[in-house]
């Protein structure tokens, strides 16, 4: 339905440069004067459009992580020692999607509706009766989400409300990830994860999830090779700076999931 | 050279404003060893001659990305040099996990700290001297619920400064060290308590918009004033 619309209009809006904005009207929601002439010309100029399909594509993930928190806590599949833990994630998605759906209708946009999802992917995962499965998918999630909104922030930059509050999501996104990454420790199914990633390892996840973790090897920060910097050692310098991925990439993640 | 590119290598250029210097109230704030009056950049003062003061022995931030950075910078130097000294005289039945953990945010936030310092080049403010005589270090309570504390902290001011850049290219840079520091400071809270809701916990999430924290620098530098014994001048930060 709409959504592969909205999928193939981000792409246009935004293609494979993560800072490749267009080229429109800047537009300010809270009437707020850009910062200068001068740095309104450095900066990003979106559209109030282009950023209400930003909060629409966020929308469409914390739709994806809302409708599998619900189940999976309705479901029983989760540990008893560990239900405290999602009932406060599923708390926080279902939060971020009405953030989300308020702000998109404050800023004259129109919220999409949610997409119909499949968690098996067509039989692959059995979420909701193995827990093992659980984890895996909550810790694809979760990490997807850090990598997506963290894409997303260039985008953001001429409206600071929206911006502020994209980050203050994100970096909810972050803590759900190191906690669930922990429990799959924890719980006997990776015994290498920790609450940050190395390298470009998926762990134990299944080989379905690399791209989840492509590119998140990276050291060069701002044009700097950090491990010439400082001996901490490349795995290190690689936990330290989580990377992003483009709307385009993380839509193709998550695209399995998406009946 | 594509534009970003080129803002990239002027901001890594950019001096500090140091007519911005001049505009500062000459107020200083003895108790809390920062410097917190705003000071909007475009706004056009008339230089007064300036006085003496405490305050000329400040550390000036600096203004724009530089001093945004600047801030960053002293935040990391901050959590470096704690986590430094909890790796060097461990707490009391430290555990193995706990060493593996605290081992890697020590080397983590050396990595943000070098990596800033680098990147801000000859405009980096200088090595900042620690306060550390609150905090027991053979004691676990004190050193997590200090650590705890300081990656909430490090979480929120990263949050609130995102606004303050210019440069997309700065944004994102901010924002693959932030999510770094909120995966720290779950794993810490999950320390404290664990299998709890506390790693996003009410406290610092809230409920009602499952938002994290997001406080302005003046917020931030107050309470991380306190462990650092230079005063530090955030008055040419960028407001908005």
């Amino acid at each position: 339905m709409n959504l592969f619309n909205i999928i193939s209009k981000i792409g246009e809006i935004n293609t494979s440069s993560l800072f490749n904005l267009p080229n429109t009207e800047p537009f300010n929601t809270e009437g707020k004067t850009l910062k200068s002439s001068g740095v309104s010309a450095l900066k990003g100029q979106s559209s109030v459009t282009a950023i209400t399909d930003v909060l629409n594509f966020a929308l469409k993930l914390e739709f994806l992580e809302s409708a599998y928190y619900n189940q999976g806590v309705s479901s029983g599949v989760i540990l008893a020692a560990d239900l405290a833990i999602f009932q406060q994630i599923k708390k926080h998605e279902a939060a971020h999607v009405a953030f989300l759906q308020s702000t998109i209708s404050a800023l004259g946009g129109t919220p999409i509706a949610s997409p119909n999802f499949d968690f098996t992917a067509g039989g692959a995962f059995n979420p909701f009766t193995v827990y093992g499965d659980f984890l895996a998918l909550s810790q694809a999630f979760e990490d997807t989400g850090v990598r997506a909104y963290k894409g997303q922030a260039g985008n953001l930059i001429t409206n600071n409300t929206v911006l502020t509050a994209a980050l203050q999501i994100h970096s909810v996104e972050a803590r759900h990830a190191s906690m669930v990454r922990r429990l799959r420790n924890k719980n006997g199914m990776d015994s290498t994860a920790k609450g940050w990633i190395t390298g470009n390892s998926r762990g134990t996840l299944p080989s379905a999830t690399q791209a989840i973790y492509n590119g998140d090897e990276n050291t060069t920060q701002g044009g700097v090779n950090v491990t010439t910097l400082t001996n901490v050692g490349t795995a290190a310098i690689q936990e330290a700076f989580d990377e992003p991925l483009t709307d385009v990439q993380v839509a193709a993640i998550v695209q399995p999931f998406i009946v | 050279m594509n534009s970003n590119e080129k803002n990239e290598k002027d901001f890594l250029k950019q001096p500090i404003d140091r007519l911005g210097f001049f505009k500062m109230s000459g107020v200083a704030l003895a108790t809390t060893a920062v410097i917190l009056s705003g000071c909007k950049k475009e706004t056009a003062e008339p230089i007064t001659t300036p006085t003496p003061s405490p305050s000329n022995n400040a550390v000036d931030l600096g203004s724009g990305d530089t001093g945004v950075l600047n801030y960053a910078y002293a935040l990391e130097q901050l959590e470096a040099a704690f986590y430094t000294q909890v790796m060097a005289t461990p707490f009391t039945g430290m555990t193995a996990a706990e060493i593996q953990i605290l081992g890697d945010l020590k080397l983590h936030e050396i990595a943000h700290r070098e990596f800033l310092k680098a990147a801000l080049g000859a405009s980096a403010i200088i090595a900042l001297t620690p306060n550390f005589s609150s905090i027991d270090f053979t004691n676990r309570a004190s050193v997590l619920g200090t650590a705890k504390a300081f990656e909430d902290l490090g979480v929120a001011a990263y949050n609130g400064a995102g606004k303050l850049l210019t440069d997309p290219n700065n944004l994102l840079l901010a924002g693959k060290i932030v999510s770094v520091e909120a995966r720290h400071a779950s794993v810490i809270r999950d320390l404290l308590n664990p299998s709890s809701a506390d790693f996003a916990g009410d406290d610092v999430v809230t409920v009602s918009q499952g938002l994290d924290g997001a406080k302005t620098p003046a917020e931030v530098l107050t309470i991380a004033g306190t462990y650092i014994t230079n005063t530090l001048d955030a008055s040419h930060l960028p407001t908005t």
